[in-house]
């Protein structure tokens, strides 16, 4: 046995050691200041707006750079309007992705299905934003907007949904394409939640004779339930964040008067993106900032309130079992 | 008697069971071929305007004013500078985040707050760190600057990486680190050389993501890098970014901005799809 003394290198562990620590902390600290940072920030530059409106900012329809009159009614409207579409369009063919991907693809289409959905995730929102614009929109005028005028023209409610210029923007157009675009996010948490549940549960229930359906509707989905509503609150989030897809397609015009889908019409991130580097110092720019803050305020509240359902509902699984 | 009955209703409820299973079958079926139907339609748009556009002069000259001969060579450069120093400052600072949450904290309440604050900037409104950066990066120097756009891309760059790093680095087997541990090695040296060498394939794989998701990133970039016609390498000027361009190109009237755009969008499209591909064969050939 020959016992040489570790090395010097291994002796200055323990200081070394806290210098790493001390950064990595530091690291995850930066994050968490972020956060309050971008808070602050928002609130300090939307102060004017803030304390000349108030909350009746969110239920104004006046949205007048000239004469300096600020209301954030129209854009929230649209915001939560086209994400609403999208989800309802999203969430059961995301559904019908997964339950594909997971019960009835055979295993060699598996993986190329699972990786073009997501590869339309990776599709930066810019080419959805162009390719809505010039390519998608045109098409939905002419072959959906056009016949629905032609056949309810002169309906109350309905015909006045469809009216508009046949240009193929507004917010029915900004709807599909967010569909399109959150749709391999919700599929793709579906899928791997759906992939989470135990063979022996599933194996039981065909052994029973459950068909397909029945093994997903009654097995699979309430065992996932925690994390097929995270997939759909994060693509409710992306949804209302996104920027660049919306812009494109929902026309930048602020407008309430027509109900219509086809009418041109605005949201929270497209009157920041299309007026925000034009905005003069003062009022306009700081009721731009307040629209930030509302944004930032609702993707908030939507990532939190799933956050804790989900934990909420792992907590009430674990205590069932 | 009673059977008969019995047998009937059995029979029915068994068709309706078919049925009923059918359907969602083929409704399944659909909702993949319309999934499908939208990459295709999208890709092939793409590919098919997007070569129209493309041309030498694409990539050697510079950005041209409304009908002229012209190319994106000053966007594509900015882009590629921005976006590379982007993930030169968010990179360590994400791995080191990660490593903390990974190794140092893993319930306590600090490192509970940081993941779900990281898990709210990793879906926060990219549109919204613009404006952040606005406001103290842009606003105090009264200038727009390429810096700035750094800047908010880095802040796209570190959830993105913290939340890959953390995963991957759980992964590793406590085994190993054991192993490290036991033949006295300090704790730095476990993680950089055991741990993170481990999960390595999985940190670049966060890396390529998060640098595929900036490359198309055009929100931040609107209010704090903005645009600039012409070739610079100066980070305190305006500069031009591929994502930008293609915006201001795309909802212009003319034609030959349209076309330059639908060359930028092809470009940006086989730039992030190739890194993701990549990203997925590096972890597929460690896994």
């Amino acid at each position: 046995m020959n016992s040489t003394p570790p090395s010097k290198h291994a002796r200055s562990g323990p200081v070394a050691d806290r210098i790493f620590g001390w950064v990595a902390k530091s690291c995850a600290f930066l994050t968490l200041g972020l956060l309050i940072a971008i808070l602050t920030s928002l609130t300090v530059n939307a102060w004017p707006a803030i304390a000349k409106y108030g909350f009746s900012f969110l239920a104004s329809t006046v949205w007048d750079p000239v004469q300096e009159e600020f209301g954030g009614f129209v854009m929230i409207y649209g915001t939560l309007a086209t994400s609403v579409i999208a989800l309802v369009i999203a969430v059961p063919v995301s559904f019908g992705i997964a339950l594909f991907l997971t019960e009835l693809s055979p295993s060699w289409l598996k993986r190329p299905l699972g990786t073009a959905i997501e590869l339309l995730a990776a599709v930066p929102s810019i080419v959805y934003g162009m390719w809505g614009l010039l390519v998608f929109g045109p098409v939905l005028a002419q072959y959906v907007q056009m016949p629905l005028q032609a056949a309810f023209a002169g309906v109350p409610y309905l015909g006045m949904l469809v009216s508009g210029p046949p240009v193929g923007i507004g917010l029915l157009s900004a709807g599909i394409i967010l569909a399109i675009m959150i749709i391999p996010f919700i599929a793709a948490v579906m899928r791997d939640v759906f992939e989470v549940t135990p063979h022996l549960l599933k194996e039981s229930a065909y052994g029973l004779g459950a068909t397909t359906w029945e093994v997903v509707s009654k097995v699979v989905l309430p065992y996932t339930k925690t994390g097929v509503i995270g997939g759909i609150m994060l693509g409710l989030g992306r949804a209302i964040g996104e920027t660049m897809a919306v812009t494109f397609v929902i026309g930048n015009f602020n407008q309430l008067d027509s109900l219509s889908l086809f009418q041109a019409a605005n949201s929270i991130t497209s009157a920041l993106a299309n007026e925000f580097a034009e905005a003069g110092e003062g009022l306009h720019q700081a009721a731009l900032m307040y629209l930030g803050l509302v944004l930032f305020f609702i993707t908030f509240v939507i990532l939190t309130l799933s956050k804790l359902l989900l934990s909420q509902l792992r907590k009430s699984e674990g205590a069932k079992t | 008697m009673m059977s008969e009955t019995l047998k009937k209703s059995r029979a029915a409820k068994f068709a309706h069971r078919n049925r009923v299973n059918q359907l969602a079958t083929v409704l399944a079926l659909s909702a993949m071929a319309f999934g499908l139907f939208w990459l295709f339609w999208i890709l092939i748009e793409t590919v098919r305007l997007g070569i129209g556009g493309l041309s030498l002069d694409t990539l050697a000259l510079m950005t041209p004013p409304p009908n002229e001969e012209g190319g994106l060579a000053n966007a594509i450069y900015g882009s590629t500078l921005m976006v590379g120093l982007a993930t030169l400052v968010g990179t360590p600072i994400g791995v080191m985040a990660g490593i903390y949450l990974a190794e140092f904290d893993k319930s306590g309440w600090l490192a509970n707050v940081t993941r779900f604050v990281n898990d709210i900037l990793l879906s926060a409104p990219s549109i919204v760190i613009g404006l952040f950066v606005y406001a103290i990066a842009v606003n105090p120097f009264k200038t727009f600057s390429a810096a700035a756009g750094v800047l908010a891309l880095a802040l796209i760059v570190i959830p993105v990486v913290i939340r890959t790093t953390e995963n991957m680095l759980q992964l590793v087997p406590a085994g190993l680190r054991e192993a490290a541990y036991a033949l006295g090695a300090p704790k730095w040296k476990v993680i950089i050389s055991i741990t993170l060498k481990a999960a390595r394939a999985g940190v670049i794989t966060g890396v390529l993501l998060a640098v595929a998701r900036i490359a198309g990133e055009t929100a931040p970039l609107l209010f704090t890098a903005l645009s600039n016609q012409f070739w610079t390498s100066s980070l305190g000027q305006p500069m031009a970014s591929l994502p930008v361009t293609i915006f201001k190109f795309a909802m212009s009237p003319y034609e030959n901005w349209q076309k330059l755009a639908w060359a930028g969008v092809f470009l940006i499209t086989l730039a992030v799809l190739a890194l993701n591909i990549a990203a997925r064969v590096l972890t597929r050939s460690k896994a």
